[in-house]
């Protein structure tokens, strides 16, 4: 079982999480170009990897379970790399005479 | 004999016969939550790269959709939604500790945030009902003013789509998660949770951050990016 976290710790992660929802909100009125989506995303990933550690409670979880958490996402990475990749890649070829 | 009966009643009334242990009983329920929650991700992961897929090929008509999403609704469902996993962060603490009290309490106001976002949801789309964004339905879909350049007609659709469909499927999750908050809500009502068991307060509390973590990424991705391309 988990040790208990201090109502401290949660408020904590709780306010960080909501400055970076204004955070985030705000950036994106700024125009940064191709940036925009890298912060905006690179925001996200933040706000789940600190629920994830802290509200899922994966920060005291034993290694099994960490070890899972850590597959599920690079099972996504895959998805999301194989089906972007063929997506992406289909103009850098010229195509052949038979097309 | 006698000494097997004695172990027999010894034991937790919570803890069943096929794990040694309260720890590995608890371990090895939120292990087996975490696994149905990477079946969760590869779902919404799906739908995320396909999302992926066509704005990268409609960039432009991507730009021109996302000029009638109301940011200002997304930011406010985000906060409510935090909000909500820090009480259900605090309602598994209170189970933990047999704080039976504050533990129901905490429930009621996950359940209230919960129910506060699909309020604010409801009135988002019934916004787009009016303002005829809704694709499929006849009567419901226009697309025409200087924010709709008339060439992204059809991919304006596509689009819209993918947004009724991923706040649509996030929005059953959260009924989901209502129900599941109800159930353990009465559960609590019983006091059936304390220091020695609390493993379905956490493991429901595991579901709940996971939709809040879905919204989060769903937040940015059809809220705000692109939201500062002005069309024309």
């Amino acid at each position: 079982m988990h040790p208990v976290t201090p109502v401290r710790t949660y408020v904590l992660i709780w306010l960080t999480l909501t400055i970076l929802t204004f955070v985030t909100y705000y950036v994106a009125q700024i125009d940064l170009g191709a940036l925009n989506v890298v912060v905006a995303l690179g925001i996200a990933a933040f706000k789940m990897t600190l629920v994830i550690w802290f509200f899922m409670h994966v920060r005291t979880d034993n290694p099994l379970t960490k070890l899972f958490v850590f597959a599920g996402f690079f099972w996504m990475a895959i998805l999301l790399a194989l089906t972007l990749g063929d997506y992406f890649s289909r103009n850098w070829m010229p195509l052949g005479k038979f097309w | 004999m006698a000494d097997t009966h004695a172990v027999a009643t010894e034991h937790p009334p919570q803890l069943r016969h096929h794990f040694d242990d309260m720890g590995q009983q608890f371990d090895s329920a939120t292990f087996g939550m975490w696994v149905f929650l990477l079946t969760e991700i590869m779902f919404f992961g799906g739908m995320f790269g396909a999302y992926t897929v066509y704005r990268s090929m409609y960039p432009d008509a991507f730009a021109a959709t996302s000029n009638f999403m109301n940011p200002a609704f997304g930011a406010a469902n985000t906060a409510v939604l935090i909000v909500s996993s820090l009480t259900m962060a605090l309602a598994v603490r209170a189970a933990h500790l047999g704080q039976q009290k504050l533990l129901q309490i905490m429930l009621v106001l996950t359940m209230i945030f919960g129910t506060a976002f699909l309020v604010i949801k409801g009135f988002e789309y019934h916004e787009h009902w009016v303002d005829g964004k809704v694709p499929l339905f006849p009567g419901h879909w226009v697309w025409e003013g200087a924010n709709a350049p008339p060439q992204f007609a059809h991919q304006a659709q596509i689009l819209f789509c993918f947004y009724f469909f991923m706040t649509g499927f996030h929005a059953i999750h959260m009924l989901v998660g209502l129900g599941i908050m109800t159930t353990i809500l009465m559960m609590a009502r019983k006091g059936a949770f304390g220091p020695s068991y609390y493993t379905p307060v956490e493991v429901s509390g595991l579901y709940w951050h996971f939709v809040d973590i879905v919204w989060i990424f769903l937040f940015p991705l059809l809220y705000l990016i692109g939201h500062t391309k002005k069309l024309i």
